[in-house]
């Protein structure tokens, strides 16, 4: 295993949380991956919504992800197609399936772009970034 | 002479359906550049000259205008322009670059419904020399909305997602990055014969693409669209009001058309099944389709979810859409890869001259044009009607 670090470029677009988004981040500060359950019908959802899109419920519960999943898809990015990335390329993203039927996208942390492998498993980690914001971040496991 | 029709007429009794009701009787584009050194309104009065002199309309008789969300020239600032007295219909859809299906299913509905008699479809973009969309900075979101869980982690661009879900095809069905590329040949050789093509002058080989730096991998640089200045327009009409005008061409009527929305999963399977229900045909009587490749790969993936073919991969690779060669000729005009990238705009048009034997790389007795103008979120089927 190579001590290889991902190097967040640090000018990316931070998330700005919305009314249904806010409790995610929130738990993220407490280093917590959280997700966005139907009060009624359990259907969990990621990113975060209004409404159920399984049963037309309007309450959800906050639950615990496990963290764990597999890298779904990814893409490597070559070209700095943002202001943002001048001096970062080329990068991995991933989509990662959780174990809990939902994806996330993120960023493998201790994989190389050229080594990331549709199928790896992987579980969350946290990386700070800027005054109040943690962002989830994925490593092998 | 053709020879007779191959696929099954429409019931006798549908002259009141949709299906054949409205044409697009005109269609006009500007030259194509990466610096056009005019406005984007003038791209689109220049393109809507054009497209009215093809269909023998005066200015003064439009009634309709419509346009894509994102184009920057209004409604009213054509009108006013074009000199039309009396705006009977206006409108606009709010997507991104894919809407110029489900624009000609509005303008032709209007049109059926009585609404409007005459309605002109605009396009006019300096998407090279002004707002490039393959820049993260102009069409991101800076971290808000659906944003926020994506541009923290570097994905800024449409070309991200489309790339990410691109590589889950190739891991599940084996579609090969060299599959992709012959379908860019392809469509290079499509516009070495097409004159108003960007890339008209420049050859491509399987090996350029291959060799070509990578962007988003697992897209090389031939995978991606064009940035381009240009305009395109398409003018609207009942059949009978164009053939006085132009009595000996034939005519482009609008079989079908069918558009799913956005956030819909399998959104060409939607489309396809409406489409194909409306028209009453099956997929194999299709002479030729255009399909918007703001990504190559794209295309493959909508030959297969269309229900064209089962595998896109070695279908391409055998040829199969060549413009003179292939059992279903794809984006005869090189398409969004080597003509011109307005956003479907020049998809329809080309699809268009299929349908009146007009193209530069054209089918022979083309009969049934079909054309989809955003992987699903909407397509037309255009047909043949001669004088």
């Amino acid at each position: 295993m190579s001590d290889w670090t991902f190097e967040r470029p640090p000018a990316l677009p931070l998330p700005q949380p919305s009314e249904e988004s806010a409790p995610f981040w929130e738990a993220l500060k407490e280093r917590r991956l959280v997700l966005q359950r139907c009060a009624a019908c359990d259907a969990v959802t990621h990113p975060p919504r209004a409404r159920c899109g399984k049963c037309g419920g309007m309450e959800f519960v906050w639950q615990e992800s496990d963290g764990r999943g597999e890298v779904h898809s990814y893409v490597v990015t070559h070209q700095a197609v943002h202001p943002a990335l001048r001096g970062y390329t080329p990068f991995a993203t991933v989509e990662v399936a959780l174990t809990e039927g939902v994806r996330i996208t993120s960023n493998l942390i201790d994989t190389p772009p050229d080594q990331v492998a549709i199928g790896q498993n992987v579980q969350v980690g946290f990386m700070d970034v800027g005054e109040s914001i943690v962002l989830p971040m994925f490593r092998r496991g | 002479m053709l020879p007779p029709f191959r696929h099954r007429a429409l019931h006798k009794n549908s002259s009141m359906s949709f299906s054949n009701a409205v044409a697009i009787a005109g269609v006009g584009e500007t030259d194509y550049s990466r610096d056009s050194g005019r406005t984007e309104l003038a791209l689109s009065l220049q393109a809507i000259q054009a497209a009215l002199d093809d269909a023998g309309i005066a200015a003064a008789e439009v009634d309709g205008l419509m346009k894509w969300f994102v184009d920057t020239s209004s409604e009213a600032e054509v009108a006013v322009n074009l000199g039309i007295p009396d705006l009977a219909w206006f409108g606009e859809i709010n997507q991104a670059g894919n809407v110029g299906a489900p624009l000609v299913a509005h303008a032709a509905a209007a049109i059926h419904a009585g609404l409007a008699n005459t309605i002109v479809i605009y396009r006019g973009v300096n998407g090279r020399s002004g707002r490039r969309y393959g820049r993260g900075d102009v069409t991101g979101q800076g971290g808000r909305g659906a944003g926020a869980f994506t541009e923290p982690f570097g994905l800024l661009t449409p070309q991200h997602g489309l790339a990410m879900a691109a590589r889950r095809r190739m891991f599940e069905t084996g579609v090969t990055s060299r599959q992709f590329g012959q379908q860019a040949v392809i469509q290079r050789k499509h516009a070495n014969r097409n004159p108003r093509a960007t890339f008209h002058d420049r050859a491509l080989t399987l090996e350029d693409h291959q060799q070509s730096r990578l962007i988003i991998d697992p897209f090389h640089l031939f995978d991606c669209c064009l940035e381009s200045d240009g305009g395109g327009a398409l003018v609207l009409t009942r059949p009978e009001l164009v053939r006085k005008r132009r009595p000996h061409r034939p005519l482009a009527l609008i079989r079908a058309a069918a558009q799913s929305g956005p956030g819909q999963s399998s959104p060409v399977h939607r489309t396809a099944a409406r489409l194909f229900a409306m028209a009453r045909l099956e997929r194999s009587d299709i002479d030729v389709v255009q399909i918007y490749d703001h990504f190559g790969p794209f295309v493959l993936f909508a030959l297969e979810d269309y229900g064209f073919v089962e595998d896109a991969g070695h279908f391409v690779e055998d040829g199969g859409t060549m413009w003179d060669s292939g059992k279903l000729p794809a984006n005869t005009s090189g398409g969004h890869l080597s003509e011109v990238y307005l956003q479907g705009m020049n998809h329809l048009i080309e699809g268009v001259r299929q349908a009146r034997g007009e193209s530069t790389s054209q089918v022979p007795n083309a009969e049934l044009s079909f054309v989809d103008t955003g992987i699903g979120t909407g397509a037309v089927i255009l047909e043949r009607s001669d004088p």
